[in-house]
């Protein structure tokens, strides 16, 4: 898994993105503008890349749902009936995102959008950088390399405020 | 957004599902595959999440996708296993399903 990378440098950054507010039932945000404005944009490049869900760069986030070969058929019958549902979800996804992404605090359901948002562009710059599994952890080079390395860190936090609130 | 399956998936072993079309029991299996993107934070919080599994049961099948390259974690009908693989993907998981042999 994709662990490398994230865990060596995210130390760097100790603050907690996410905290739990009882009171509210919200999860409170701590990010600057820029860093909202950088996930913004993200976002609007997903929802962009999600027009062309059979482009080879968005393979990760719809693979076959049948292990074998002799499955073809039931394959396609799969794509053809879930993967519009499947493009959907993301791009609602993304736009909550959006939506909620200059507020200070995020109810259950915006937080489980962010967790799924970010990660499914973690796996699109992923499958772009072509992230293997033994690479070892280095300082990224290319903004593609620092989006992919933040949202790792992004989705450590938004995880670690889901399972401890 | 609705996960009506989750009763269903979360059902205690020992319970034998049917395929309503070819009368056989438990006859697919759904697996999540490694892969070298997804964290392991990530993929325990989802199992958990989409078939109730405690945090132990969640985290050794997860050890077992990052160890073993892969990890069974539903059995059912066609349409259930169809149906927990969408909610996998929907998720970012690599998740294939197949008979059961």
């Amino acid at each position: 898994m994709g662990d490398n990378g994230a865990r060596q440098l995210i130390p760097r950054f100790s603050s907690r993105t996410f905290k739990w507010d009882a009171k509210t039932a919200t999860y409170r945000i701590a990010l600057d503008d820029g860093l909202r404005n950088v996930l913004g944009e993200l976002m609007s490049q997903l929802l962009a890349l999600l027009d062309d869900p059979g482009a080879p760069v968005m393979h990760r986030l719809f693979p076959p749902a049948y292990s074998q070969q002799t499955d073809l058929e039931r394959q396609e019958e799969y794509r053809r009936l879930m993967q519009d549902d499947l493009v959907e979800r993301h791009r609602d996804e993304c736009r909550t995102v959006i939506a909620s992404l200059a507020g200070k605090s995020l109810d259950e359901g915006q937080m489980l959008a962010w967790v799924k948002a970010v990660n499914s562009m973690r796996l699109v710059l992923g499958t772009y950088l072509d992230v293997q599994e033994d690479d070892p952890p280095r300082k990224p080079e290319t903004p593609e390399e620092s989006a992919y390395l933040w949202l790792s860190f992004l989705l450590e936090e938004s995880v670690e405020a889901l399972s401890h609130k | 957004m609705t996960y009506g399956f989750k009763a269903a998936s979360s059902a205690p072993v020992g319970i034998v599902e049917t395929d309503s079309l070819t009368g056989t029991s438990l006859p697919w299996k759904v697996i999540v595959w490694n892969d070298p993107v997804n964290l392991m934070s990530y993929v325990t919080f989802v199992l958990q999440k989409l078939f109730g599994y405690s945090k132990e049961r969640a985290e050794k099948l997860m050890l077992d996708v990052h160890h073993k390259g892969k990890a069974v974690v539903s059995h059912g009908p066609r349409e259930k296993a169809e149906m927990d693989v969408f909610r996998l993907h929907e998720h970012g998981l690599w998740a294939t399903m197949e008979h059961d042999n």
